[in-house]
């Protein structure tokens, strides 16, 4: 498969020397990555898998939240408000799908007014201008398929919805674009402390040397931190458990639906997703090792929750179950530290919910601590910081004809269910980081995510993907590299044998 | 006595055969059912439907069928038969895979018009 | 303008164009997605289809070859590799294909007859991880038959409609092993000529009032578990049995595809998931015809081919001004039916004999099925065995249908 090789960077008898390495391109490493490139700085992206984003970045409630959850004064609070300012501005910018749903917080009981009451506090203390504490009538009013007990909600405006996977990407992509290196299939097993920094060795043998490392590397963290410095802390992976509805359902709600949240989080919610479904959950629970599976007592829970926020909510139209690991650590806040004994170390972890939502803030916060490390970060003055995607089915008719008369590889629809053309397909092998399986084209292009879940199109893809990697469509994967499809070529000439 | 479902036609009726009493068959609609049952419980026969490889046609397979029944007990033989045979474009309806399959009189013939494609 | 956009040439589409032309129209235009004739039965290379029509047991490339040639003594225009994307009421069909770009056409009537999907794990929320080596048994089909790849070598089936019986018997001759076919209610689904020729005749075991309750595998899938089930499809716990396999195909069920329909307003009837048709296939969109699978979910071609000509014809006499609109007789699925196509009849455009299709919930053995409307029997036609995964027809007279003062029920009742 594909290596990124450096061509650029400092070597030393061979072993290439990086200001930064960044071990995880999910959410955080993404836009720790974007953030970095903005400056006069080699950069290195580290990542296990065979694509960015295959944590629990591709697999949670996909919300921009409004920022009145996490504790004010916390790491969380701050990160979380600056970040969704921020978010916005870069979906926008590198054309992310997204959207200002807005969020309502429902109190069913009596005590849950107390809970809301005590969420809108924070929110003022954490500084959002325009929430609001509405009352039953006004949230059903706003939200006719809402319990029609309800008896409050408090209103977030500036809560909303984006596609988290192609946030990552977007970002990961201009990071590269602007001079980053990615390398993919490169789990760091060890990290050597050295004169000048430290040596980084990932599996399959490469080696190279940092001067300074920023852990992003989610339920892994720890793991990571641990090659490298005293252990510090520990990362429980916290399983959720969603449901996807047919877009059928997606207006259901307009905005993100929340219930009360719990010790264990923001509980289970209801929130249209940016590309027209529902999405329901997530669940809450601990597992052990990499537990991504869904369990029936997993989706009953979910079930019985989400009906309590909207009582004619029909699962049955569901489409896919997922569930997603989130990295709890043992501390109550987000890790974002240099670590302790270890100068030039650098942890951005235990980044659990607003995670997704304080990404570029905890970039901004990262590139800080590199700043008051010593790093000398001068600003580029060609910073690429736009990106365009062409997407067939959102163009107006005059649009697709051109488009298609400009090039007939867009007149080619491959995935039914969601309009998704040959040309977008191919559009996606042409970018800094081509998909190496159908699931990495499904997360480019969507391709596979409507309600037939591939099984039109997959066929149509394994063979576009097959072509354009030069490989035998047995070597396409789903996901990771070992997820194998199809088994053999029923037309090689096999001699006669015993079936 | 055995019970059958007959697979002549898709009404499947379920038959009675009299292994004691020359193979007699009841629960039959039609005389095709009454064949049928004699035949499953002495010798079974079945149409057999594969495809094989071809060259230079829209798809990389080629639908073949058997264009008789064979005895039940050949099928994996001549599906092995198959695996010898890669095919050119133009192949014809009905045109002759493979002949005398197994040694018995039946043929594996092309189920369908195969033309030059450029892919 | 054309007389009549068809929607899809598989074996329903291409029916419907001969039969509009054979009836006058002289302007039709046949789109389809794929890069041939034939739809679906291209991949169906097993035998069973014509046995009603051409009273010759056909393989489904053969089948659809019948209809290539005669569309092919047809002036039809054909459309390959064409999607369409859109139908308004007004019967605007926009269509995308590399060839002719996006176009806008415009037709005096419009056929549907895009078939049907399959339905998904998501749909029946089966849990465990989300390894590679889940297909719908069509996908897996599509890749064996057309593209000549095998999908696995150890393989479990869920569900036992005919799909999944195929592919049990055409997986196993291509050499993998088909471990079991496990089929939630308490009898199969598919037609029993297929439980002969492709489970028993592999030694392949089904499991009747078993359903997948857990899937394993980080990459591709390991293991999948299966568990007996009680009335209510509930599992039952300790009836675990775990499978070692790489493979599970899905034969759960075909849901027609109609997001063209929705999106033209058409009415569609929850319980067949297809539209609300009249007596001659229209749908409440005047001009807009629906059959096959589109329709309901069919399980002998040879009746998409009937009731898709039926829909052709109807849509030349609509265009040549012939149809005949006048009171409409509902028709209802009574105790132990669970739907009819059509659901509705116009007495005044009725032929002589008007079909009739729908299913039984249950299995019932000498039954009889009973025509009535406002209470009073009109007819009753004897049955020895029906069973819901074979789709039963009855053909009403014209001379029945003036006698019905209130909607017509079809129900079952035990001799």
């Amino acid at each position: 498969m594909f290596r990124f090789f450096v061509l650029n960077s400092l070597t030393k008898w061979g072993i290439v020397v990086f200001d930064t390495a960044i071990i995880g391109c999910g959410i955080v490493g993404a836009a720790t990555a974007y953030e970095l490139s903005r400056y006069h700085l080699n950069i290195a992206v580290f990542e296990k898998a065979n694509d960015v984003a295959c944590g629990a970045t591709k697999a949670n409630s996909a919300i921009i939240h409004a920022g009145y959850d996490p504790e004010p004064g916390s790491i969380m609070a701050a990160l979380n408000v600056r970040g969704t300012k921020l978010a916005f501005d870069i979906c926008k910018k590198l054309d992310v799908p997204h959207k200002k749903t807005g969020a309502l917080v429902l109190a069913i009981c009596e005590e849950d007014i107390g809970i809301i009451e005590i969420l809108y506090d924070r929110g003022k203390q954490n500084g959002i201008q325009d929430i609001q504490l509405i009352s039953g009538c006004q949230a059903l009013e706003m939200e006719p398929n809402l319990n029609p007990s309800v008896l409050g909600a408090l209103y977030a405006p500036n809560a909303g919805v984006v596609s988290p996977w192609e946030y990552a990407l977007a970002m990961a992509e201009t990071a590269v674009r602007n001079g980053v290196t990615l390398h993919l299939e490169s789990e760091i097993v060890s990290i050597q402390k050295t004169k000048a920094g430290f040596q980084i060795t990932a599996k399959g043998g490469m080696v190279c040397e940092a001067r300074t490392v920023i852990n992003a590397a989610g339920i892994h963290a720890a793991d990571i931190h641990n090659l490298a410095c005293e252990p510090a802390y520990t990362i429980r992976p916290n399983r959720g458990q969603y449901y996807l509805l047919d877009k059928s359902q997606g207006a259901q709600v307009s905005r993100v639906i929340f219930q009360r949240p719990t010790i264990e989080g923001k509980g289970v919610l209801v929130a249209p997703t940016v590309h027209g479904n529902l999405i329901v959950g997530p669940s809450s629970e601990y597992v052990d090792g990499k537990n991504i599976a869904v369990t029936r007592e997993g989706l009953i829970g979910v079930a019985h929750m989400a009906h309590k926020s909207v009582p004619g909510l029909n699962l049955r139209e569901n489409i896919r179950n997922f569930a997603g690991l989130r990295a709890f650590s043992d501390l109550d806040d987000f890790i974002i530290a240099e670590a302790d004994g270890t100068h030039g170390f650098f942890d951005l972890a235990g980044i659990k919910s607003p995670g997704l939502t304080a990404a570029p803030a905890i970039a901004e916060a990262a590139v800080e601590l590199l700043r008051q490390s010593g790093l000398v970060l001068e600003e580029k003055e060609h910073f690429i910081d736009t990106r365009r995607v062409i997407r067939f089915r959102e163009l107006d008719v005059e649009q697709k004809i051109l488009l298609i008369k400009a090039n007939p590889a867009y007149g080619r629809v491959i995935c039914r269910c969601e309009t998704i053309t040959e040309g977008e397909i191919l559009d996606t092998l042409h970018t800094v980081i081509p998909p190496r399986s159908l699931d990495g084209v499904k997360r480019r292009v969507n391709a596979g995510m409507g309600r037939c879940q591939g099984s039109f199109c997959s066929p149509k893809v394994l063979k576009i993907l097959a072509r354009a990697l030069g490989i035998s469509p047995t070597l396409v994967p789903q996901d990771q590299a070992d997820s194998w499809i199809l088994t053999e070529n029923c037309n090689k000439k096999v001699p006669p044998c015993m079936i | 006595m055995t019970e059958l479902i007959c697979i002549v036609c898709p009404c499947g009726c379920h038959l009675l055969v009299d292994e004691k009493d020359g193979y007699k068959v009841t629960g039959n609609d039609c005389p095709r059912g009454e064949i049928y049952g004699r035949i499953e419980l002495t010798t079974p026969t079945r149409v057999i439907t594969s495809s094989v490889p071809i060259d230079g046609a829209i798809h990389r397979r080629c639908p073949v069928k058997t264009d008789c029944a064979l005895p039940k007990n050949l099928i994996f033989d001549a599906v092995r038969q198959l695996k010898e045979v890669e095919l050119t474009v133009p192949v014809h309806m009905g045109q002759v895979v493979i002949q005398n399959i197994c040694g018995t009189s039946a043929s594996f013939i092309a189920t369908r018009e195969m033309r030059w494609e450029s892919i | 303008m054309h007389d009549l956009i068809v929607i899809g040439a598989g074996p329903a589409g291409l029916a419907a164009a001969c039969a509009a032309y054979d009836s006058g129209l002289r302007n039709i235009l046949l789109v389809e997605r794929d890069c041939e004739l034939g739809g679906i039965l291209n991949q169906c290379i097993h035998n069973g289809f014509g046995l009603h029509y051409f009273k010759e047991e056909l393989t489904g490339p053969e089948y659809a070859d019948r209809f290539i040639r005669m569309l092919k003594n047809t002036n039809v225009s054909v459309m390959l590799n064409t999607m369409a994307l859109h139908i308004t009421p007004q019967r605007e069909v926009h269509t995308v294909g590399a060839a002719n770009g996006y176009q806008v056409l415009r037709a005096k009537s419009i056929v549907l007859a895009m078939g049907c999907r399959e339905r998904t794990r998501g749909n029946l929320c089966i849990p465990g991880t989300r390894p590679a080596g889940i297909f719908t048994a069509g996908t897996a089909q599509r890749f064996v038959n057309i593209e000549g790849y095998m999908v696995g070598k150890r393989v479990l089936i869920l569900g036992s409609g005919d799909i999944g019986l195929i592919m049990a018997r055409r997986m196993t001759l291509e050499g993998a092993k088909v471990l079991a076919c496990v089929e939630a209610m308490s009898h199969p689904g598919g037609l029993n000529r297929n439980i002969v020729q492709c489970l028993q005749d592999y030694a392949i075991p089904l499991y009747l009032s078993h359903t997948v309750v857990d899937i394993q595998g980080r990459s591709r899938v390991e293991q999948v578990t299966v568990s007996k089930v009680d009335g209510k499809r509930n599992p039952i716990p300790g009836t675990e049995i775990s499978f070692a396999c790489d493979t599970l195909l899905l034969s759960v069920g075909l849901i027609p595809e109609n997001e063209l329909s929705s999106q033209a307003g058409i009415l569609l009837d929850p319980r067949t998931n297809g539209a609300v048709v009249y007596e001659n296939m229209e749908t409440s969109v005047q001009g807009v015809f629906a059959c096959g699978n589109v329709a309901h979910v069919h399980d002998l071609v040879d009746f998409v081919t009937t009731e898709s000509q039926r829909a052709g014809k109807a849509a030349a006499e609509f265009v040549l001004g012939k149809l005949v609109v006048g009171n409409e007789l509902a028709l209802q699925a009574g105790e132990g039916v669970s739907y009819t196509v059509p659901q509705r009849i116009r007495i005044s455009n009725a032929d002589q004999k008007t079909d009739v299709c729908f299913r039984v919930r249950r299995i019932c053995s000498n039954s009889r099925i009973k025509v009535t409307s406002g209470g009073v029997e009109l007819a009753s036609y004897p049955r020895k065995h029906m069973a819901p995964g074979e789709m039963e027809w009855i053909s009403l007279p014209y001379a029945l249908l003036k006698q019905a003062r209130d909607a017509i029920e079809i129900s079952v009742e035990k001799e």
